[in-house]
């Protein structure tokens, strides 16, 4: 027989001033199953704590329901109170009577009605409640990082240089993300590569760090602390210990006209090559693609030439296999294909370009080395236009959200351009100044008063070629009338993307995005470094639009978030699982359908001498989530969720 | 005289999101009618049609079933497959004699106390409109199996 206790509390006067609690535990008293019903000023204070448990043993309670505040204040609270007193905790319900009832409604009698309901509904549903256990799960200190930007490498560090082993893999084959291809950064305008540069050394030096580039996350099974990932490892066609870095290959290699991802398409490279000069690791790969020898079976020119053998045409992909504990997620972005914006001319002028072409340009390592001039003529540009927002902040283009950087890029790009050509003339359309952020405005400001950009305020409608120049039209909305400026450059401040295949990977790994495909966090303000999967964790740019300190700052945060979790040998998680009575289990697979993580398997039943009898649904508790979503799809009715059975929510029902 | 009527809804929300949002709006102290009775679930993913014929069972004149945002489901794909549910089951309640105007469906975040607000006084307004459901409580009545769904 049910002996269930019901414990109404008054939260001071933030329930009783409405619900008249004690008709609520006259109420309950009656109720069939309910042994006693009493009610106290504060049940989560200490004494009323000591109240509940000294019930509990007194009157040998099979349940508890506390009415008090939502379960999400303090459910865990009253469950702890219950298990101290030997009553296992998932035998104790919340009945919330304040944020749903007392808060919310004007009319006592009313309130103190649906009061009553409510906590009727989870007496019934509580007698039907079943003892769970927590889950146990061991913990693999190993922690794997995905991209190799800066935020990639901040979180690998920080990681690697408390003690946990890590795991990076970078899927280009260098370190350094796009970082690396800055010139100078806002708003210390401090050199890019001087201060990227080191790290992306120490990270592939770190002796806890196993670094994996040219590599992608293939396959990412199981649950937090124990993850098996599968990582493909491209063919180089470059033994990585035999090759010295020396270069020849790329001087002598005859396939030279390629378009340079690195320097954004203003310089060529070869087909074996490294990103960049400071290519972490320095040994090139062969992009088989544009490879002559890979296309007509003709060359290998750099075979000939290494001194070391290094070179391998017959080289394959290799799977990697990794047990890991914790994910941290840094695959950061791109810049928008600007291709949307015909009215501003990319790609049919090559003197439009996107502002990482111009950091490319700025760049004291890029293919002018440093000298701003144009792709078309090579000339000095003496005006330059900038366009802020070509791209962000145009729902009707598809991105209705802010990239957060361009203003300040845009202004470190004038300043930029002033310090390299004392003569020469900015003019920036914009929509707003957005510089919040230390010193953010005064860098701005210094744009404006020492280094002369010329800032307008308007939209672009229109960009022409006349007269070898550009011509650029637009609308000074402080002033109310249209401008017209010959520019010889163009630069677009293009919104910051997400990674094109960022929903594939969200799929691989299983963690929600937006709309747009940046990777949503667990709660945006109170838990922003997490996702909704436990173990996963996100850093930098790929989470949405962001700066190199915040980028900074987030990979940190991640870091300590994985080592917390290393810092324990076992884990706890809710029992709220899926649980099948394999009886009755027809096999039918409307479970594996329906579960969003993978988490039901298929599993042979056997006679004694090993003969296949049947095949049912197998829920592997490691990975159910506890959603419940098999449960509706089951049609013989034999999987159900712990915690939330479907006799539980019925009675719950059948109690209202 | 017979006291106005006054609609019985039983909502089954996701705890994530909407039920999340239900304490906000209370953290908050906003004020909506006294008619709605939550039933907590994990997820949306876990709600059964049965549910919903259940509650009216009990006497319930309307349903409301909410849960998170498409995308911002805590549970991956689980309220995408609410969705998809729904619309196979808006057939089966109209063939059981549940019109589609008793059972509302919505998406509520853990951020929207207000639209939660909003939503529950518009949805009573709605089922006060629509009166009681006397239709199928009498149907149960009658056939007395219909209560063993
Ligand atoms: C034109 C321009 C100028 C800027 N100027 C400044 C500035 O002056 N100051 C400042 O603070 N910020 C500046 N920024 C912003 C800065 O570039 C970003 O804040 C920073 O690069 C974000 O770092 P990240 O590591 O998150 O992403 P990224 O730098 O994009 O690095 C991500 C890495 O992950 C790798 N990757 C992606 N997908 C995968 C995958 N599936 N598997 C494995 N690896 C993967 C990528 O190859 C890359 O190496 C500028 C940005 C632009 C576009
Ligand atoms: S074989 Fe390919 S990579 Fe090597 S030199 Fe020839 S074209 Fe270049
Ligand atoms: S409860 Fe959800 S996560 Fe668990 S097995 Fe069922 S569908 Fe999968």
């Amino acid at each position: 027989m049910a002996k269930i206790g019901v414990f109404v509390c008054h939260c001071g006067e933030n329930i009783a001033a409405k619900v008249d609690c004690t008709k609520l535990v006259a109420a309950m008293e009656g109720h069939p199953g309910v042994a006693i019903a009493h009610e106290y000023k504060y049940f989560c204070s200490e004494p009323g704590q000591e109240s509940i448990k000294k019930a509990v043993a007194e009157y040998g309670l099979t349940g508890v329901i506390v009415a008090a505040c939502s379960p999400r204040m303090h459910e865990a609270t009253f469950r702890t109170a219950c298990a101290e007193a030997g009553l296992n905790p998932y035998l104790c319900e919340i009945a919330n009577i304040r944020e749903q009832c007392s808060w919310v409604h004007n009319d006592g009698e009313q309130a103190t009605r649906k009061a009553i309901e409510i906590t009727r509904s989870l007496v019934e549903k509580v007698k039907r409640n079943n003892e769970l256990q927590p889950i146990e799960v061991p913990v693999t200190r190993r922690a794997l990082v995905i991209g190799g930007g800066i935020a990639g490498i901040q979180a690998a560090l920080d990681i690697a240089n408390a003690g946990g082993e890590v795991v990076l893999v970078e899927r280009e084959a260098s370190l350094g993300g796009h970082m690396a291809q800055l010139s100078e950064t806002f708003p210390t305008l401090d050199c890019s590569q001087c201060i990227m540069t080191p790290r992306m050394v120490e990270a592939a030096r770190h002796p806890k760090i196993r670094l994996l580039t040219y590599s992608e996350i293939e396959k990412v099974e199981g649950f937090i602390g124990n993850f098996n990932v599968t990582v493909r490892q491209k063919a180089r066609f470059v033994d990585m210990n035999l090759c010295t870095g020396c270069g020849e290959c790329m001087q002598k290699c005859p396939a030279k006209k390629i378009s340079g991802e690195f320097d954004c398409g203003l310089a060529n490279r070869t087909a074996i090559y490294t990103p960049f000069a400071q290519a972490v690791p320095n040994k090139p790969v062969i992009d088989s693609e544009h490879c002559i020898f890979f296309k007509n079976g003709k060359c290998k020119a750099c075979q000939r030439v290494c001194p070391t053998d290094a070179i391998n045409f017959e080289m394959e992909d290799e799977l990697v296999e990794l047990e890991i504990g914790a994910i941290v997620v840094a695959t950061g972005f791109q810049v928008q294909n600007t291709a949307l914006y015909g009215e501003y001319g990319y790609g049919r002028y090559p003197d439009v370009l996107t502002g990482l072409q111009f950091e490319r340009l700025a760049s004291a390592s890029g293919p002018t080395g440093g000298k701003i001039t144009r792709p078309s003529d090579g000339k000095e540009p003496e005006t330059i236009v900038f366009i802020q927002c070509a791209g962000s902040r145009d729902p009707s283009k598809g991105i209705a959200y802010c990239s957060k950087i361009c203003c300040m890029y845009t202004a470190k790009h004038a300043m930029l351009y002033r310090h390299k050509n004392h003569d020469g003339n900015s003019r920036i359309f914009y929509m707003d100044i957005r510089a919040a952020g230390k010193g953010y405005d005064e860098f701005t400001r210094r744009a404006i008063e020492e280094d002369g950009a010329g800032y307008v305020r308007g939209r672009v409608s229109k960009l022409w070629q006349e007269n070898g120049k550009l011509m650029v039209r637009g609308a000074d909305t402080l002033l109310g009338r249209p401008v017209e400026v010959a520019a010889d450059m163009v630069v677009l401040a293009t919104a910051m993307v997400p990674q094109p295949d960022s929903k594939e990977l969200g799929k691989t790994l299983g963690i929600g995005y937006d709309e747009y495909g940046f990777f949503n966090e667990a709660h945006l303000k109170l838990r922003p470094v997490e996702t909704a999967t436990a173990g996963i964790f996100l850093a930098g740019a790929c989470q949405s639009p962001k700066d190199i300190p915040d980028s900074v700052a987030q990979a940190s945060a991640c870091a300590s978030k994985v080592l917390a979790l290393f810092s324990r040998d076992k884990l706890e998680r809710e029992p709220v699982i899926a649980q099948n009575n394999e009886a009755t289990c027809s096999g039918c697979w409307g479970c594996v359908l329906a579960c969003p993580y993978n988490a039901i398997e298929k599993k042979d039943l056997t006679d004694r001498s090993g003969n296949l009898i049947r095949r049912v649904a197998s829920v592997n508790a490691g990975l159910c989530q506890g959603c419940g979503t098999c449960v509706t799809f089951c049609r013989s009715n034999s999987i159900d969720l712990a915690g939330f059975t479907e006799k539980q929510i019925f009675a719950e029902v059948m109690g209202l | 005289m017979s006291e106005p009527f006054e609609p019985k809804i039983v909502a089954f929300v996701c705890t994530y999101c909407t039920y999340a949002g239900a304490d906000l709006a209370g953290t908050s102290r906003l004020k909506y009618p006294p008619n709605v009775r939550i039933v907590r679930l994990p997820c949306t993913g876990r709600i059964s049609p049965m549910f919903i014929l259940k509650a009216f069972q009990k006497g319930a004149d309307g349903v409301l079933v909410s849960g998170c945002h498409p995308g911002d489901c805590h549970f991956d794909h689980g309220n995408y497959h609410a969705r998809r549910r729904w619309t196979a089951f808006n057939a089966l309640l109209q063939f059981t004699g549940v019109p589609e105007e008793r059972v509302k469906f919505s998406w509520i975040s853990a951020a929207e106390g207000i639209k939660f607000a909003e939503l529950i006084d518009s949805i009573t307004e709605e089922i006060r409109t629509a009166g009681p459901f006397e239709q199928y409580h009498k149907l149960i009545a009658e056939t007395g199996s219909a209560a063993s769904v």
